[in-house]
């Protein structure tokens, strides 16, 4: 698992130098979903082909598309693209657009996101055509806490309810921050357990979600609940930017890109590990 | 040219939806339908029935429907969306532009009910915007069909042509004159051919422009009809010889004037042959309810105002000139 925590702090190196480098993004977001990332693609997800239908291997969807930062340096370390093409992060004539795309051909990315409350529903379709094709491989989705103020999330949290859509594993990054502040004071979620709990979905919770052995554990809990007649959710408790001391925690962070100073600092607190990609 | 033996043999635009899905199912385990609670309306009640585990039973909930139907995409599937054209097109039209047509998923979304010939419920569940919302989506192919059999055909033909696709279907019985006409997604019609005006109809503007034929004969004035049943990508080069050939053009849709068809032909007209146009079509307005025949009078969308456009037109050509 040290290996891991070593991928997993140049993984933060890559979303600080992206960010800074475009001088726009996501860093809140992308620094405390890290470990989920890591934990997903290095011990989760079995895939080969890394095709664009996903047939034979499991599929993930990012629904809050502008984490983007993290799933391209994560894609990029698990071979999709040349780490390289890092640099290319939401400037002109890129794969790397701010919020994922296919329409560039990235691969590893399924479906558009950004415009949020989308990705759940993608997700579920993408289980549903496994089912018909008796795949046997899952499909996982990734959403913001905010995120899930939007209306289209709960048409999907109800169906794949009623239908008991059991091949799909979704995660919610519960840090409690959106853009305009504290979850609580934009928009209160209320228990969310109980409200997945309450539409027919098989609930987990790690409050660990910053801690890579934790968010293994229970993603591998959670694939062994699958395929017994509930979806999955995973509420796992994160901290908007962890692992940068002056980001941590804060909303400030969601959308702001470190100035020359600010990457300085941070960097230093992250030591480079497995290697940073040229600049 | 069309005769009047047609008019005899009314059928539901809609159940041409209905009997192709079905036909499709049968023949291609990749087809998969999705509807929001309206199966009956949309003719989906016997696929559903027939291939209970292709069938998607979403509720009201068109947001989803559209999402879970670019998800089944991307797994191999094609799907079939049916809800009327409203919910088909404005209540989703992000779920639309992000997850099917920016992430190019070979999705076919049908849509029932469209227009102002739905009739009694009203301008909420009329729609006169869909043809301009989902055309200006880059690579958005936009049918709209005018007959059963037309429909019949356009549904077997999308199911082939791997790109995401809005087909724009009514409600109304009208007659099935489109029985022995070949139909090829981006080919035009052409269902009369004259000299001094063309009219280039779509959906159930077609047959209103085939009555307003037998009048304008009547007075001495002979057109070309084409019926352009795919408004992108369009049949410029057909319709380009046409207006070469006759000066001017009607065009006659089911839809507002902003952003339909008769706009993609101005379009065309101004870059390559600029030509006097007249729109048949609902001026910038929503619908109401009453009954379909009511309804395309008053908000001029019938046979009497084609003739008046015709008559406009030609008088403009000939000032023009």
């Amino acid at each position: 698992m040290i290996y891991l925590k070593e991928i997993s702090l140049q993984t933060r190196r890559d979303i600080l130098r992206m960010i800074h480098n475009a001088k726009s993004g996501h860093p809140g977001g992308s620094l405390g979903s890290t470990e989920y990332f890591i934990a997903l693609f290095y011990k989760i997800m079995s895939f080969q082909t890394k095709k664009i239908e996903g047939k034979e291997e499991d599929m993930f969807f990012l629904s809050n598309g502008h984490i983007s930062a993290v799933l391209y340096s994560v894609l990029a370390r698990k071979g999709y693209f040349s780490i390289d093409e890092l640099t290319k992060f939401r400037t002109i004539n890129s794969r790397l657009q701010g919020h994922p795309s296919v329409y560039e051909k990235l691969p590893g990315i399924h479906v558009a996101s950004g415009s949020l409350g989308q990705g759940m529903s993608v997700a579920l379709g993408a289980a549903q055509a496994k089912t018909i094709y008796n795949d046997s491989y899952l499909s996982y989705s990734y959403h913001g806490d905010g995120e899930i103020n939007e209306g289209q999330n709960w048409e999907a949290i109800l169906y794949a309810g009623a239908k008991k859509v059991d091949n799909y594993i979704a995660t919610i990054d519960y840090n409690h921050q959106q853009i305009d502040g504290n979850t609580d004071k934009v928009m209160h979620l209320g228990n969310i357990k109980m409200k997945f709990e309450s539409f027919g979905w098989q609930v987990l919770e790690e409050t660990k979600g910053n801690c890579i052995n934790s968010v293994i554990k229970i993603l591998q809990k959670a694939k062994k609940k699958a395929k017994k007649g509930k979806p999955i959710c995973i509420i796992l408790h994160t901290e908007m930017g962890h692992g940068v001391d002056f980001m941590n925690g804060s909303y400030q962070w969601h959308g702001k890109s470190p100035n020359d100073e600010e990457l300085k600092k941070a960097l230093h607190q992250l030591p480079e590990t497995i290697g940073d990609y040229d600049k | 040219m069309i005769n009047d033996s047609y008019k005899k043999e009314l059928k539901e635009t809609r159940a041409g939806f209905g009997e192709a899905l079905l036909e499709l199912g049968r023949n291609n385990e990749r087809i998969v339908a999705l509807c929001a609670d309206l199966t009956g309306s949309l003719c989906m009640k016997r696929f559903s029935e027939e291939f209970t585990e292709r069938f998607f039973q979403v509720g009201i909930a068109e947001s989803n429907m559209i999402g879970m139907a670019a998800g089944l995409a991307i797994g191999g599937c094609i799907p079939f969306t049916g809800t009327f054209a409203n919910f088909s097109s404005s209540r989703v039209y992000d779920q639309i532009r992000q997850s099917i047509a920016y992430s190019e998923k070979n999705v076919k979304i049908c849509a029932s009910h469209a227009g102002i010939s739905l009739g009694e419920d009203g301008a909420t569940h009329q729609i006169l915007e869909d043809i301009g919302m989902i055309k200006m989506l880059p690579g958005m192919t936009v049918i709209n069909t005018c007959d059963f059999s037309q429909t019949y055909k356009a549904t077997l033909a999308i199911s082939k042509s791997e790109v995401p696709t809005y087909l724009r279907f009514g409600r109304p019985s009208v007659p099935n004159f489109t029985k022995n006409h070949d139909f090829k997604i981006g080919k035009g019609i052409v269902l009369t051919e004259g000299n001094d005006v063309s009219i280039i109809a779509t959906g159930h503007l077609v047959w209103e422009s085939l009555k307003a034929y037998k009048t304008l004969v009547e007075e001495g004035i002979t057109c070309d009809i084409i019926n352009i049943h795919t408004i992108k990508p369009l049949d410029e080069e057909l319709i380009l010889q046409s207006i070469e050939k006759t000066g001017c053009v009607v065009t006659a849709e089911e839809h507002n004037y902003l952003g339909g068809l008769g706009e993609s032909i101005a379009r065309i007209l101004v870059n390559h042959l600029p030509k006097p146009q007249e729109f048949v079509a609902v001026n910038d307005t929503f619908g109401e309810s009453g009954k379909q025949i009511e309804l395309i009078k008053k908000y001029k969308i019938d046979k009497t105002s084609i003739v008046k456009k015709v008559k406009r037109v030609i008088k403009r050509k000939k000032v023009e000139l």
